[in-house]
């Protein structure tokens, strides 16, 4: 987030799309909900599905799925067009205004309704809103992302609150909630194939030499790597040969599951580090136990960038280990003597060579945590983004065109299936399954359907449903629910048992390589 | 001057107010202990239990510290003679409406068998407060040194709801204070419950006062957390943890990004039950359900324990030598044979950052590729 979670109480315009907040970021949709009711912000909410904070929103636009680019480009036409934008943060802070304007001019708001199917006038209202709040913030998650546009999606969210001067100040900010604990300490730390800690590039040469230095070694790699959605089909044509795998179950959260499984089948040897025997781990030729977050020190980072503390509170079952320590232990038997005394002194290393961690250590997150960048030991730490510039000095408006979602219903597959998550469970369900009491409130899978749609096609509530696309297919339970809206059916993908992803399309976006898990066409049948 | 217009004098004291503060914030900033039951932070201040009612010069009546602003030159007394008196009464009036049977209620000047009978008459069971020792109004009643014999109870209206996962609704114990409606509906926006009914009938209610499971309530505990009697309390951990005997543990949620910062409460090597950290961002005390009561697959017996492996197609229990040399002797030779770049890592946004840290620096400088990615954009 460029921007706090505490800051979404400071907007007098909240625009929220691709999130279904209520159910994956419970606490963080108070904030708006409360913004809403008792700070008299207004809410404009895009979604295809009319979730639980329809019911907070001043305006609702309900976009068919895959088209957010149009929507977008046809609120900056309005803006454009009315002249709303911030003339003064477009001249001083940006460049390619008039690139982005000569691409805007044709998606008028009718040209937009075509695509999208949001009526005209709403998107008018919609676009005089946000561009005429004070401080309007954009909140999107995996709604946004998951798409093969999902990074013209996300320039485009950023297109339009740099137009409406709405980055560096309170209560605006382009914001991605993410979506598991610490994604964002993963990339942080260089959980990529071509950063290192701190988003320093690996093709760099400087970089490589600083942490050659840093690290004690020679010949640190200089080609990026691969991406996870590139990784599975190399190892499927057999030129990976092996995978070490630290607490992931792509077999459950990988697009095109059976193709995964294949895949991962074809390795010479997997290693799956983890705290459950998952669906993964069974295929593993090792699986190393590890502890879990109430087991450890160390910290995570959150969305708002926000480092804080993990605290060790029990003790690991069995022979469990800290996952730093096995890691360490395999590198010194490889050769490359690896040790620490604790996690506290990797913070340190961390601090030294990543400079947006620089000043983060223990002893100044005791209390609370603190927003990177922070790069001395005395500065506060950073909770707004680009109060004064851009890191790459002004910022850049991407033109960019509607582009259909890879999958496209037909009459053979006559529906759109969009996945996500709910409230009780968690990914892919290896924590939030053991709980008794998420798994009585949520025991199994579904297909969320509109009462339209289950007419239509002769269901009733609770009967068994065979949902199949290009793939494959799984069976659930038909849910029939106002949330869905006519067309487009939903399913949770943290059932393994009935797992959605063995639908998903796992066409990807071409920089970002995320695949489409939000859109692609199914049929539906009746159970035999 | 400025000063001199923002004074309030509290117990002898002066001290400045900031505009808009009440008596409570004023005297909570420095130290002055003002009890409070209803009082919820973060919310509209309802001023309906008075037990934080104090003297004000020229005010003809006791005011509520928590609703009344503060002014100019006021001059206020926090523990005058008047005020104990007031904060005595309502006090047993709260213990006689109900069932507070913590031996605070109707134990002295007999006998232990007969307040047990009484217990039993009063409570349709032999249960004590599960809340013992970790309740306001107890300790409400032991500082102003009062039990509930003064008042006839009230006796119980409405049975105990037990029929959800994670709540018990003890209807008994509750003082009608109101904090769970506020934090249901001012804090968490859930709009779960409400205050329904009128005068003795008064009762907590989800819409048409149907059970928790069947309204709009997501479990997100916040009420429980609000409560200050027994009158919510988590299921799991009624009856089993005696909080003098948890250690609590301040940490980071584990499930979505938020980060929420909560207590584990631990007895026993055992994560028993888990709250909020008030006042800290990002969350100021506010959980969801999975934060708050997901926390069982930590003591799981499912966890693994041991290094494990695959022989003839099944697992085997392996020492972490044996395991570990074996991972590092099958990494080093598919290194040596096909290059670095034929092995892929993937890391997680599950485990800390300096784990992530760890692994990369592993990736990069060990195994020599960049082949390192996380499936957290899934
Ligand atoms: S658990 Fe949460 S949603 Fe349910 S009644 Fe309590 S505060 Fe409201
Ligand atoms: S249930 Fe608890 S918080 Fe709610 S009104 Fe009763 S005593 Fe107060
Ligand atoms: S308590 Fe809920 S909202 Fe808070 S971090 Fe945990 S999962 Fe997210
Ligand atoms: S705390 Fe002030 S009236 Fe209840």
């Amino acid at each position: 987030m460029t921007n706090t979670i505490g800051d979404v109480e400071e907007a007098n315009v909240i625009l929220l799309t691709g999130s279904n907040t209520t159910e994956n970021h419970p606490v963080l949709s108070a904030f708006v909900k409360r913004a809403v009711k008792f700070k008299g912000a207004k809410l404009i909410l895009v979604d295809p599905r009319r979730i639980k904070m329809a019911d907070f929103a001043d305006i609702w636009l309900r976009q068919n799925l895959g088209t957010d680019v149009a929507w977008i480009n046809g609120m900056m036409h309005v803006i454009i067009k009315e002249e709303l934008y911030d003339r003064t943060f477009v001249e001083n802070r940006t460049t390619g205004f008039e690139e982005l304007r000569k691409v805007a001019e044709k998606y008028t708001p009718e040209y937009v309704e075509s695509i999208t199917g949001t009526p005209a006038n709403d998107l008018i209202d919609a676009a005089r809103l946000y561009a005429g709040a004070k401080a309007g913030a954009i909140l999107y998650c995996m709604g946004i992302t998951q798409h093969t546009t999902g990074t013209d999606n996300v320039k485009s969210l950023a297109n339009l609150a740099m137009l409406c001067g709405n980055l560096g100040i309170r209560g605006g900010g382009v914001n991605p909630l993410r979506g598991q604990n610490n994604v964002q300490g993963a990339c942080d730390m260089g959980g990529l194939p071509d950063v290192f800690s701190g988003y320093q590039k690996v093709i760099d040469l400087g970089t490589r030499k600083k942490m050659e230095d840093a690290w004690g070694v020679t010949g640190l790699p200089d080609k990026p790597g691969l991406k996870v959605t590139e990784m599975i089909p190399k190892a499927h044509d057999k030129t990976l040969k092996a995978l070490y795998i630290v607490g992931e179950n792509p077999l459950v959260s990988d697009p095109d599951l059976n193709h995964a499984e294949k895949s991962i089948k074809n390795l010479d040897f997997l290693v799956v580090q983890d705290i459950f025997m998952t669906e993964t781990a069974q295929l593993a030729d090792v699986v190393l136990p590890s502890a879990c977050f109430a087991e450890k020190e160390g910290t995570f980072s959150n969305t708002e960038r926000r480092v804080q503390r993990v605290r060790r509170a029990v003790d690991p079952p069995g022979d469990s280990k800290d996952d730093w320590k096995i890691t360490c232990e395999i590198a010194s038997r490889m050769g490359f003597p690896m040790s620490y005394e604790s996690s506290r002194a990797i913070m340190e290393e961390i601090s030294k060579v990543t400079p947006s961690y620089a000043g983060i250590s223990y002893d100044r997150l005791e209390e609370e945590g603190i927003h990177w960048p922070c790069p001395t030991p005395d500065h506060p730490g950073t909770p707004v983004l680009h109060t004064q510039a851009f890191p790459i000095g002004k910022g850049v408006f991407h033109a960019i065109e509607y582009i259909p979602p890879a999958e496209q219903t037909d009459d053979n597959y006559p529906l759109y299936l969009t996945t996500g998550r709910i409230i009780y469970h968690y990914h892919t369900g290896t924590m939030t399954m053991k709980s008794e009491g998420l798994n009585e409130r949520a025991p199994e899978n579904f297909v969320e359907i509109s009462p339209a749609d289950a007419r239509k096609y002769g269901f009733d509530n609770g009967t068994m449903a065979k949902i199949a696309s290009r793939r494959g297919d799984i069976t659930a339970k038909i849910r029939i629910s106002p949330a869905a809206v006519r067309g487009t059916v939903f399913i949770p993908f943290h059932f393994a048992q009935s797992a959605a992803n063995k639908l998903t399309n796992a066409a990807l976006d071409p920089i970002s390589k995320i695949p489409e898990y939000k859109v692609c066409a199914v049929k539906l049948s009746k159970a035999a | 001057m400025a000063e001199q217009q923002n004074k309030i004098t509290i117990n002898g004291h002066d001290f400045i107010f900031e505009p808009d503060e009440t008596i409570l914030s004023v005297a909570q900033r420095n130290s002055i202990d003002i009890p409070t039951l209803c009082y919820l932070k973060r919310t509209i201040p309802t001023g309906a239990c008075r037990i934080c009612v104090v003297e004000v010069k020229g005010a003809r009546s006791l005011l509520p510290a928590c609703s009344t602003p503060a002014s100019n030159n006021m001059v206020v007394h926090t523990e005058s003679a008047p005020v104990i008196e007031a904060r005595r009464l309502i006090i047993q009036l709260l213990l006689s409406s109900g069932n507070h049977n913590c031996a605070i209620r109707g134990s002295d000047g007999k006998d232990w068998t007969q307040f047990q009978l009484d217990v039993q008459k009063d409570d349709g069971s032999g249960e004590l407060c599960p809340v013992w020792g970790d309740c306001r109004l107890q300790d409400l009643a032991y500082k102003y040194q009062v039990n509930g014999d003064k008042f006839p109870s009230t006796g119980i209206r409405y049975p105990m709801e037990s029929a959800n996962p994670f709540i018990i609704r003890d209807f008994s114990r509750c003082i009608l204070c109101g904090r769970c409606v506020q934090a249901c509906n001012e804090v968490q926006v859930n709009n779960a419950i409400n205050i329904g009914y009128r005068g003795a009938s008064t009762k907590i209610i989800a819409a048409g006062d149907r059970p928790l499971k069947d309204s709009d309530c997501v479990f997100c505990g916040e009420c429980v957390q609000a409560c200050p009697v027994g009158a919510l309390v988590e299921k799991e951990s009624r009856y089993k943890v005696r909080h003098w005997k948890t250690d609590k543990i301040q940490t980071t949620c584990s499930y979505c990004g938020v980060g929420c910062q909560l207590y584990l409460h631990v007895q026993d090597n055992k994560v028993v039950k888990v709250t909020g950290v008030d006042d800290v961002p990002p969350n100021f005390g506010s959980l969801c359900v999975k934060g708050r009561f997901g926390y069982n697959f930590i003591n799981s017996s499912e966890r693994l324990t041991d290094p494990l492996i695959k022989e003839n197609g099944s697992f085997r229990k392996a020492t972490w030598d044996e395991a570990l040399s074996l991972v590092a002797g099958k990494l080093g030779k598919i290194k040596e044979e096909h290059g670095p770049d034929s092995i892929g890592v993937l890391t997680s946004a599950r485990i800390t950052n300096e784990e992530n840290y760890i692994v990369q620096k592993f990736t990069r400088a060990a195994l020599k590729t960049n082949n390192i990615d996380h499936c957290a954009r899934l």
